[in-house]
């Protein structure tokens, strides 16, 4: 290789560096906003990985598009290229740098999950410190019982039993780890808050503690993950997260509420439905009556 | 290979009664293998345009956020099936027939290794297509619960009905395994003991080695599979509860046979598609395959790697820590070897005498596509990054670009490279272009804005959706119907060809490789005498002669 080569393949290897560490920086305003002390977590380590991936994708397809514009045989030249089959520097450098990236992005990724922790400690065997995110934003676990969250086709229900308060709506404190249990009373579902970054399937006859830490007050759309048959899109809710004392109040004034039938999408189409059966007929599964709830959220309500 | 090896080989009148030239050979139980080969592929491109309809349908549905082109049981059952279909109808079967016809030729072989059970495997997969499709027609309509059938939902069953829409999908996946393992053990055992002299495995063209380590996969793999379906289909049809929590029975466990094969089986679709690969640059940019022993093995740990990867699938299932990270390395593992095909790729296209014909549009096209799915493979196997985005539309954008951009592209790469040699016409290239160009827009349209929207958090399988949605879901779903308008410049162009394309001669690309050795199309039993091997499959540039015929060398 001779010198004005290596200064060329230097300086292009630069300039693609540059442009891929912007494209990572780019990465933060394609997700929603960051409502969780994971969220960042998840962003930084995306962030990372879209900066590698732009430079291996914008390398290669700029390699090809130079050879496709610039490479091309004439007309009528049937002759063969170099007959070039190999070359064992080469091969083992480019064995190596998918290594290298690989070892990088693994240990990452494991750091990351490590201090996200969202497996409370009921579920499963722990590879990381339980609290370790609530200590870093220093808020103080609280010790009261775990919020439960049962699923059902289609439905969620939230219930406090330090209060015994029934909510379609999700409501945590901000800054404290939030504890809960997840259920399910049929089939698999999933809780899933893409402004917090995380998700957990559910799965019946088990009783998985999970947790995490809502750092940014505001209404998020809480969303079933888990393909969980005829009216899954609608299987959706709302999660507000307020300050302490807006949180109290809510649940004192949940608390003074008697249970009512609250709003259900399942529930109301399906009985559109069997009034004006589908001419094909095909087969829905009968949604749960709308659970009763102290407190329900409606689909009319907004969210970022 | 010199002038006069071509002329030396033998005449090519078929005197063999019912030869391929016959039409009507198609229909019947042949045990020629690249009759067999034909029929998969033209039976799989019949359910790709089926499985391509129903996907047309699903993204006019989602051209609006709410539910109101059809009912949502039907959009469950279009998803439902559009996945079965494409997996299980066209891309196996097409594979198969690919491999069917161009192994026996590759390697210079007369058949396969057992010509009866080929074809049997064959017939089997009209057999459960039909079993498939039927269940559009029972009472209740089709299968509802995705093409994984996860447990409890595959279980629940409305109509009450012993025969329904799921039973008869898993009776039809059940078939599906059996046929393939049963094409699987005749491909392996031809390559392993019907190539010609001197054929070494160093001297065996990617695409044969490729559709090796892919067929070993199904031989560990399916049983897996099938034995997941077959308890299914106990729990679903007389009450066991192998995984139905109802009766004590563990969900869980079905996902893990399920993606113990189910994993491994896109290498199945993509190998031989990196095999395609393997095949089309060197020729179309006239040089040898860079590095090809190291493309050629890292088939092989591919398919190692692939048996420890599954759990992948199921990261935010009930499953611990501990496995969630170890699965996420050895995933991330499997990045390695496929670097090395890829940077081969390009090193052997760099620097050659490129020739834009529409088999090597297909292939860079799919390569490019295929490196684009592979960086945000890697992303879904950083499990704390696949925890927000898997099940979300994501994962559905990544999946699309190596299973429509990569394998569908590399298909249509396979069918116009070796077009000529099958049928003995010339396709037409401008209609060819036409038609990359159409798939190459439709497929980025349609899949690029599915990440986007994944990462906003947009589940999948859903037929309504928030409002926020709508704009990519828009450029989606024009996307999808470019895509669904680019098979008709294809399917003109492969009939009107197939009838009156001007005559192909033996070997239309100067390629070097056996299949191009014999005539165009070849004739029954493809060589009048096995050729003898005497060096590697990608000499261009070299001037070295690939055979020595056994005649000339019987008369030394
Ligand atoms: C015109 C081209 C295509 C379009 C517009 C299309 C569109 C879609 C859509 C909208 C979904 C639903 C995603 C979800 O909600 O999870 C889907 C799912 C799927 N597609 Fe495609 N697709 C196309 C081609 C293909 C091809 C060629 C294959 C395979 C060879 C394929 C395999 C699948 C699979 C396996 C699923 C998952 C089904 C499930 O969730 O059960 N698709 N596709
Ligand atoms: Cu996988």
């Amino acid at each position: 290789m001779t010198r004005r080569t290596l200064f060329t393949l230097i300086a292009l290897a630069s300039g693609l560096a540059l442009v891929s560490y912007w494209i990572g920086q780019q990465s933060y305003s394609w997700m929603p906003v960051q409502a969780s002390a994971e969220a960042i977590l998840v962003d930084n380590l995306f962030s990372f990985m879209v900066a590698i991936a732009s430079f291996i994708v914008l390398g290669v397809t700029g390699t090809l598009l130079y050879s496709v514009l610039f490479q091309r045989a004439s007309r009528y030249d049937i002759s063969d290229g170099p007959a070039l089959e190999g070359n064992l520097k080469l091969e083992i450098v480019w064995t190596a740098i998918p290594l290298v990236l690989v070892v990088w992005i693994g240990t990452y990724s494991y750091q990351t999950y490590n201090r996200m922790s969202i497996l409370g400690s009921g579920g499963s065997l722990h590879v990381g410190m339980p609290t370790a995110m609530a200590n870093e934003i220093g808020a103080s676990p609280e010790a009261s019982a775990p919020i439960e969250v049962r699923s059902r086709q289609w439905a969620w229900e939230f219930y406090y039993p330090d209060r015994d308060v029934t909510s379609t709506e999700l409501h945590l404190p901000v800054n404290q780890r939030a504890q809960l249990q997840l259920t399910s009373e049929d089939v698999l579902h999933g809780f899933y808050v893409p402004a917090f970054r995380v998700k957990q399937d559910i799965i019946p006859g088990r009783a998985i503690a999970f947790e995490f830490t809502p750092i940014r007050e505001g209404r998020y759309r809480l969303r079933d993950s888990e393909y969980s048959g005829t009216y899954f899109a609608t299987n959706q809710t709302h999660v507000v997260v307020e300050s302490l004392k807006s949180y109290q109040q809510w649940l004192a004034a949940a608390a003074a509420q008697p249970l009512t039938p609250a709003e259900n999408v399942a529930y109301q189409e399906f009985k559109a439905a069997i009034e004006k059966p589908m001419s094909l007929g095909w087969s829905r599964i009968v949604p749960a009556a709308a659970p009763l709830a102290n407190y329900s959220s409606s689909e009319s309500d907004s969210h970022e | 290979m010199s002038d006069a090896t071509l002329t030396a080989l033998p005449k090519t009148e078929q005197p063999h009664p019912g030869a391929p030239d016959n039409w009507k050979r198609f229909f019947t139980f042949s045990t020629d293998h690249k009759v067999i080969g034909i029929q998969y592929i033209v039976t799989a491109f019949f359910f790709f345009l089926i499985g391509g309809l129903l996907a047309m349908v699903m993204r006019g549905e989602l051209i609006t956020p709410a539910a109101d082109l059809v009912d949502r049981t039907v959009y469950n059952g279009l998803f439902t099936m559009h996945g079965t279909i494409m997996l299980f109808m066209w891309t196996f079967p097409f594979l198969n027939g690919l491999a069917n016809y161009l192994v026996p030729l590759m390697i210079g072989a007369r058949d396969m290794a057992f010509p009866k059970l080929n074809a049997v495997a064959f017939w089997m997969v009209p057999v459960f297509g039909v079993i498939l499709m039927a269940s559009f027609l029972v009472p209740g309509g089709p299968s509802q619960s995705g093409w994984w059938a996860y447990p409890p939902v595959s279980l629940q069953n409305p109509t009450g009905n012993l025969i329904n829409g799921q039973l008869l999908w898993l009776v039809a996946v059940a078939l599906s395994g059996i046929s393939s393992i049963l094409g699987a053990v005749n491909i392996v055992t031809t390559i392993v003991r019907m190539r010609a002299l001197g054929l070494g495995w160093f001297r065996m063209p990617v695409f044969v080695w490729a559709v090796m380590s892919a067929q070993i996969i199904q031989l560990f793999g399916l049983p897996a599979l099938t034995a997941g379906a077959v308890m299914l289909l106990f729990d679903l049809a007389v009450g066991t509860s192998f995984f139905n929590p109802a009766g004590g029975g563990d969900p869980v466990l079905y996902q893990h046979f399920f993606w113990f094969y189910s994993h491994p089986a896109v290498y199945v679709i993509i190998l031989p598609i990196f095999g395609v690969f393997s095949e089309v640059f060197p020729v179309h940019a006239r040089k040898p395959l860079f590095g090809y022993p190291f493309v050629a093995v890292s088939s092989l740990v591919i398919t190692g790697l692939s048996g420890v990867v599954w759990v992948h699938h199921m990261f935010a299932s009930g499953t611990p820590d501990w496995m969630r990270m170890l699965f996420m390395f050895s995933t991330m593992l499997i990045s390695v070897p496929t670097g090395v095909k890829v940077f081969a790729w390009v090193a052997t296209v760099w620097g050659g005498k490129i020739q834009l014909t529409t088999p090597m549009l297909f292939a860079l096209g799919g390569l490019v596509m295929f490196l684009f799915a592979g960086v945000t493979g890697i992303m879904l196997a950083s499990a704390p990054f696949d925890i927000h985005v898997n099940n979300t539309y994501f994962v559905v954008g990544h999946f699309h670009y190596v299973i429509y951009g990569a394998a569908v592209m590399g298909a249509y790469a396979a069918i116009y490279h070796w077009f000529p040699k099958m049928t003995g016409h010339m396709y037409y290239e401008g209609l060819g272009k036409l038609h990359f160009a159409l798939t190459f827009i439709g497929a980025n349209l349609n899949f690029f804005p599915m990440h986007p929207l994944g990462l906003q958090g947009m589940p999948r399988r859903v037929a309504s959706y928030d409002p926020e949605f709508a704009f990519w879901n828009v450029i989606a779903s024009i996307g999808g119907f470019i895509l669904g308008l680019s098979t008709l410049p294809f399917i003109l162009n492969i009939l009107s060809s197939w009838v009156q394309g001007k005559k192909a001669p033996n070997n239309p690309w100067r390629a070097i490789g056996l299949e191009w050795l014999v005539s165009s199309p070849p004739p029954h039993e493809n060589f009048a005498e096995i050729p003898v091997v005497v060096s590697g499959p990608y000499g261009y540039g070299s001037n070295e002669p690939l055979v020595e015929l056994a005649e000339s060398k019987a008369a030394e």
